[in-house]
Formats: C-alpha cells, structure tokens, sequence
C-alpha cells in the first residue's frame, strides 16, 4: 500500500525577519559603511533581508569595542563569565525553534536537522565552556586570556560553529569580532540580540557581516591576538600567510575527504545509516563528511545495493518540512562547484547514480549522488565536493584502507565499520585524522576535542583542548 | 539453506551481519520523528485498525469476554460503518470456537496462541497437539512461541524442528513465530531467531507475547523488518511482522507503519505482511479517527469498552 507523507512543514510564524541588519557593534546595531548585500533563501531563492557591509573602517570600530571590553570580560571572575554563558545558553533552548527555523530558512538544511543536531549541540557547547569558566586552572593551561579574538566561521553550520568559536573564547575571558558567512548571517544576528537579551556587557561580542574582504580585514587587524578561522583550506592558506611573522595565535578547521571504511564483517544496515548520515547529512556541506566510502571488495556488490535501495527512501525538497531529509544547497556557486565535480567524475570514467528524486524548480538543489568504480587518481577521490555526492573505491586488506584512506592531503575524520574489537583499534592507531569514528559517524560532542592532521588545519576545538586555543601558554 | 544439523544452523545464523545497537536505536528514533499529519494521518489510522490483531489472553477470560471482544473487532465504532474492521481477534485455543462463531464470515481472522503459551515450556507432543486443537476448532492463524531456553543455550535445530513440527500441525492455518524478543536480549539474536523462524517455515515473525518486557520496541521491530526484506531477496519468500505488546497510543502505531514503510518497504503496508498485536490501542485509534473527521475529541466513554 503506497503510504503518501502529507507536507508538515514547521510554521515560519516564529521568526520576524527584518527588512535590513546592521552590524552589533559595542552591544548596539550600528549601520555599515559598505555597500548592503542580500541574504536569499536557498531553497526559493527569495530575498529574506539586506543585510550591511562592514569596511575596514567599521571592523576597526568592532576591535576597539572588544578590546575595551576584554579589560572588564578578563577581570571578571570565572564563576560571573560563567553566569553569563550559562544565561545564553539557556536563552538559545527557550528559542531553539525560532533559532531552528531562522537557520533553516537561511542556510537550506532540513528542519530535521538544525532542530535535532544543531541547535542541541549549540546550547551544550555554551553550557559545557561555562562548566570551565571557573575552573580554568584545573585544565592544564593557565589561566590567561589572550585578548581579543577574531573569528570567520563558515556558512554550512552558521550557529553552530558561532557557538564553537564564541564559546570557549568567552569562557577564558576573550572578547570577540566574529564574521559570520555571507550566505547565512541570519542566525548570527539573532543571536547578537540574545546577547544584549542576556545583559551581556557591551562589546564581548561584535558580529560584523560582510564578504572576504571583511573577513580578511578581521583577521588581518593588528590588534586582533588571535584567529580562529573554519573553512576551505584555500582560504586557510591566505589566513596563515597573513598572520605569519606577527603574534597572533590560530587555529585553523578546514576541509577534509574522509573515508569511511567498511569491512566485510561490519553491522551491514548500520553501515548503510552510517554512509548515509557520513555524506549525505547537511546535504554532504560538512568538512568532516564522509565523501570517500572505502569497501571490502568482498561486500561491495551486495553493500551498494543496500545503499541504493536505503538512498531511494531520501526525501528531499522543502527544508521547513519535518519530514524532509535533503534540503536545498547554499548557494548557486556552492551548486556549480557540486556540477562540475560530477561532471568531471563521469568524463574520469566513474558510473555516476542517483535514485528517481524530483528537485523543485526554484533554488538550488542537487540529487543525493553516488559514483562507483572511482580510483585514487580521480578528482572526485581527491578533492573535496562539499556536496551530496559520494565517490566508492574498493580494498581488499585492512593494510590497503589504511594506505587508501590515509591518501589524501587531508586529515579531519575518518570512520571505521567493523565488529571485530582489535581490528578497530588497529585502523584507528593507523588512520591519520583528527578524529576516527568506530562504528558511527558525524557525531559530535561538546566534550570532544575536533581537528585536522595535514591540510585540514591545525589547532583543535571542542573539550578541554578547546581551551588551550585561548588561553595565554604558560611559561 | 538446509538445517542437517545444529552447526550448520549455527554456522548459518552466526554469519549473519550483526546488529550495531547504538545505530539501530538512532535509526528507529530518526524515524520515530516523522511527522504524519492530516491525509496521511488518516490513511494510517485506517490501514493501523485493519492491520489490529484485537486481543485478550488472560487467564480471567470468558466466553462472553471474547464474544464481546469479537464483536467489537467486526465493527470497532458502532456509530461509524467507515471504520473497518481489524485483521484479527486472538484468543486461547479453548475459546477458539466461540471467537469463530461470532466473526463468522465476517472476514475478519480467528488467531489463537498455541504451543503452551507464553513460556512455550512443555513437550513437543503437547505442543503440536495444543495447535492441533486450535486448528480443529477454527482457527486461521496460529502464534506459536520459541523455546528461548533452546534458543538462548545454543540449541537452534531444536527450535527449527519444533517450528517445522508445529508448522505442519498447522495445515493451511498461517504460522506465527513469537520471538519473546525481550528474553532474547541483543539485536544479534533477533536476528537470529528472525531468520530460524523464517528457514523452518513461519509465515509471520512476531515480536513478543506481551506478558514479558520489553515487548514490541520500535529498534526490535526495525531489525525483524529488516530480515523478512533480506529474506525475501535471499530465499524468495515473503514473511510477514507483528509487533506486539506495549503498542498503546495511536502515535505508536503510526511509528510502527513510518518503519514498514522505509524499512521493507510499502509492499509490507497491508494486513496480511503486517499486524499489530494490541488491544488498547485500537480506542486511541478510534478516538483521533473520530477528531481528525469531526475537529473535536469526545470522551473515553464514548468509545465501546469490550
């Protein structure tokens, strides 16, 4: 019996988006002098809002507020920091949905999701750092904030990695001038309003949106200590030549093209969930993705099929529907970059499929992608798609996983599916990257140090080595 | 596959995939977050009460217990001939007659435990001669339990012969094969027993007898699912699931019919591949059918209490 879903979207009633947004500046919303772009909903592509450019000029008011600020956040004790970040997070669960929506309708990604992943992990990671904020001298690396932070964070988790950056800095006493992507401001500014609704004092937290340029005018301002930047590795490069030879301390998250190993004696259809959520969560926009599966040649036939059959259950269409699976990619350049990575896959000679999966007119949107047949020395192996889109190479010993998928200028994540115990702990001993996962994958923990070997940047967030990102080293 | 002996089975069942615990509960909770709303909620409620097998298996039960019971199964709202009825009433063997007597040809199925239900702790001699009492007193279909003991100490041919055993006592009644998924204890060994009920010849797994917790769990369901989809694939015939024991609320039943869906698929959506084994459950159903058509909830009193 065919069993239709009717369409259950979340209602949008709960989020009030202005018409235009300016900077958060010193606790208030300042105009911009650059010229105002649009945030579009990926989805419909439709204008939500206009939102200002901070110039040089402006991300050099934003360093002044913070660095007045640092001289009151630092000094406060832990215990009244902690007050505050405690107050935030509670704040971000009592508007969880309106958070949830906002990011939804901003960034493309399926309700499912920024309800159940993000915006829990948002409000656990500000709970967790605030758990630290009095106890910094138990964590092994001093106690001294650095002082004014610069962060550029990414476009693919926009609160979350807001609560990744913000959190810890604040917790050791840092003021921040956070730059959030331009595609996904939205969230970014809500929570600058949860700032002031928590009486946070005037210039911890400065949010200046604009593009590359104010990115770069952030990381690139003298009296910025430290850097914390999430994104392409290109981008990552320009970051660490610009603060070469000066003393800011950085941490770095860029890509990744992890693999995700399964051998033949694996959970079969937990390995098929686990391929699933490893790449096509977020619509595959995640450093950490799965987009490498490496198989057991032994499995491969009859695993693929499962996966196939368990892809063409994916529903993909409105992210605001509850019971969508697939949502909208973020930008029309982020579409065009997943298009011509796939093309170049089939002109390399790897089968490309899809299941039957209608996509809507408007916005943009790309079918859950599957390429077999794929081989070391294809692009679609070795650069990272940031899409849905999985490229499938085959091995015959644990010895060759382990050379396949340590293969790659990148290093973030891995994952491992095996029911033999040594096995796992052997791959993991084996696997270069920042973090292996045993039989899951793309789960996160604000307990959870997360990083990258190689390319993938340096420096790790997230635990107590969160902290040390922060913190002044001890001499 | 052919079950000659204990290692052969063994061999067999042991080289099974296994069961990842922590992934197949985040599976069936994933899932458990489908939103089923207006139209579609109404499809499922119907397809929920015609997939309900209406039971009462207590040692109080009486003959006017279980025609009351059966009444209600033929027509669940008396003030509604829309709704319809549900698959099945499940009594024991000793009220089997009276149960057929009042469904008649209703179309509405006569289910009856069997195999000295629920421990299953008696001979096979007494087994098979309790299903063929069932049988000749009317029943459709039989729920048969495992011997756990067997199972749980290693002795899958055992179990495999009594259920082929029982099977053949059965005749053209359908075979069900209770599990007792809540002594089995680890997904690994559903599975198992999935497929051990399966080879020897049921035609339905089923999850629980409902005297023992936990019964009918969204994972445990997911992974019978599961291995009456890879059944069919490897060995060519359809098996179907029911889940039974603790579905109380029409939320539940909703879930379980989410999980056929993306699980076996919707070729499994129909009364004869899948049943709920409830009887709670089949008022809430009724209820929320009523709300959805007049807007409003009306109270438990008016829905029959039989």
């Amino acid at each position: 019996m065919i069993f239709e879903y009717a369409p259950a979207p979340e209602s949008r009633d709960v989020v009030d988006i202005k018409p235009s947004y300016g900077l958060f500046i010193n606790g208030e919303f300042v105009d911009g002098s650059g010229t105002p772009f649009k945030t579009i909903n990926p989805a419909s592509e439709e204008t939500l809002a206009e939102i200002a450019t901070a110039t040089e000029a402006d991300v050099d008011r934003a360093v002044q507020a913070a660095r007045k600020a640092f001289g009151v956040w630092s000094s406060l004790p832990g215990s009244e920091r902690a007050k505050y970040l405690f107050r935030i997070a509670r704040i971000i669960q009592e508007r969880a949905r309106e958070l949830a929506v906002l990011e939804s309708i901003d960034n493309g990604k399926p309700i499912r999701e920024s309800r159940d992943v993000d915006l829990p992990l948002v409000a656990a990671h500000f709970f967790y750092y605030a758990g630290w904020a009095d106890k910094l001298e138990y964590a092994g690396y001093g106690t001294t904030p650095l002082g004014v932070a610069g962060q550029v964070i990414p476009w693919n988790f926009p609160l979350l990695m807001l609560a990744w950056k913000i959190a810890p800095a604040l917790a050791c006493g840092n003021t921040v001038v956070l730059k959030p992507a331009e595609t996904t401001p939205l969230t970014a500014l809500l929570f600058a309003e949860i700032c002031q609704q928590a009486d946070l004092p005037p210039g911890v937290v400065n949010i200046v949106t604009g593009a590359g340029e104010t990115g770069a005018a952030v990381v690139g301002h003298p009296e910025v200590d430290k850097v914390a930047f999430t994104g392409s590795t290109e981008v990552g490069r320009l970051i660490a030549k610009s603060v070469a030879g000066t003393n800011k301390k950085v941490t770095l998250e860029l890509g990744g093209k992890a693999a995700n190993i399964v051998f033949d004696d694996a959970a079969l259809d937990q390995a098929v969930e686990g391929i699933v959520t490893g790449i096509f969560f977020n619509q595959g926009h995640v450093c950490c993705a799965g987009s490498r599966l490496l198989v057991q040649e032994s499995i491969a036939e009859e695993l693929m099929s499962s996966l196939k059959r368990r892809l063409s259950t994916l529903r993909l269409g409105d992210p605001l529907d509850k019971n969508t699976d697939i949502g909208a990619i973020n930008s029309a350049a982020q579409l065009a970059k997943i298009r011509e990575l796939s093309s170049a896959g089939e002109s390399e000679g790897a089968e490309r499929w899809s299941p039957a999966c209608a996509l809507p007119d408007k916005g943009f949107w790309f079918p859950p992608t599957v390429f077999t047949g794929v081989s070391q020395s294809h692009r679609i192996a070795r650069e990272e798609i940031f899409g849905p889109v999985l490229s499938v190479l085959t091995f015959r010993t644990p010895a060759e996983a382990v050379e396949k998928a340590n293969n790659t200028p990148y290093g973030l994540s891995a994952g491992v599916w095996t029911e033999k115990a040594s096995r796992m702990l052997w791959m993991a001993s084996k696997l270069r990257a920042g973090v292996v996962w045993s039989n899951t994958f793309n789960k996160f923990d604000p307990t959870s140090p997360f990083g990258g070997f190689k390319e993938s940047g340096y420096g790790r967030e997230g635990g107590r080595h969160g902290l040390e990102a922060y913190l002044k080293e001890i001499s | 596959m052919t079950a000659s002996t204990n290692a052969s089975l063994r061999a067999f069942l042991h080289g099974l995939p296994g069961v990842d615990r922590v992934g197949a509960d985040a599976r069936a909770a994933m899932l458990g977050t489908r939103s089923i709303k207006t139209s579609a909620k109404r499809q499922a409620i119907d397809m929920a009460i015609s997939m309900v097998d209406l039971t009462t298996l207590e040692g109080a039960d009486t003959r006017g217990k279980v025609r009351a019971m059966c009444a209600k199964a033929v027509h669940p709202d008396p003030t509604d001939a829309t709704v319809p009825s549900v698959a099945a009433v499940c009594v024991y063997p000793d009220l089997v007659a009276e149960a057929r007597d009042v469904v008649g040809s209703s179309g509405v199925k006569v289910a009856s435990v069997a195999t000295a239900f629920p421990s299953g702790r008696s001979t096979l001699e007494v087994k098979v001669s309790d299903t063929a009492f069932a049988v000749a007193a009317g029943a459709d279909e039989i729920d048969m339990v495992i011997d756990r003991g067997a199972f749980l100490s290693g002795d899958y041919l055992k179990v495999f012969e009594e259920i082929q055993a029982i099977k053949a006592a059965c005749g053209e009644a359908h075979l069900k094969v209770i599990l007792e998924t809540g002594e089995l204890a680890t997904y690994d060994n559903v599975r198992r027993a999935s497929w051990l009920a399966m080879l020897a010849g049921g035609d339905f797994i089923k999850t629980s007898t409902g005297k023992i917790q936990p019964a009918a769990t969204l994972p445990v369901t997911l992974v019978m699912l599961e291995a009456v989809r890879d059944f069919l694939a490897l060995e060519g015939r359809k098996v179907g699931v029911k889940p039974a024991g603790g579905i109380k609320t029409t939320k539940d039943a909703i879930k379980m019919l989410v999980l056929v869906n993306e699980t076996a698929g919707p070729d499994w959506l129909d009364p004869d591949w899948f049943r709920l084994g409830a009887s709670s459950v089949l008022n809430d159903l009724l209820m929320q059918r009523q709300k959805l058509t007049t807007g409003r909830y009306a109270g438990p009193d008016y829905f029959t209490l039989d």
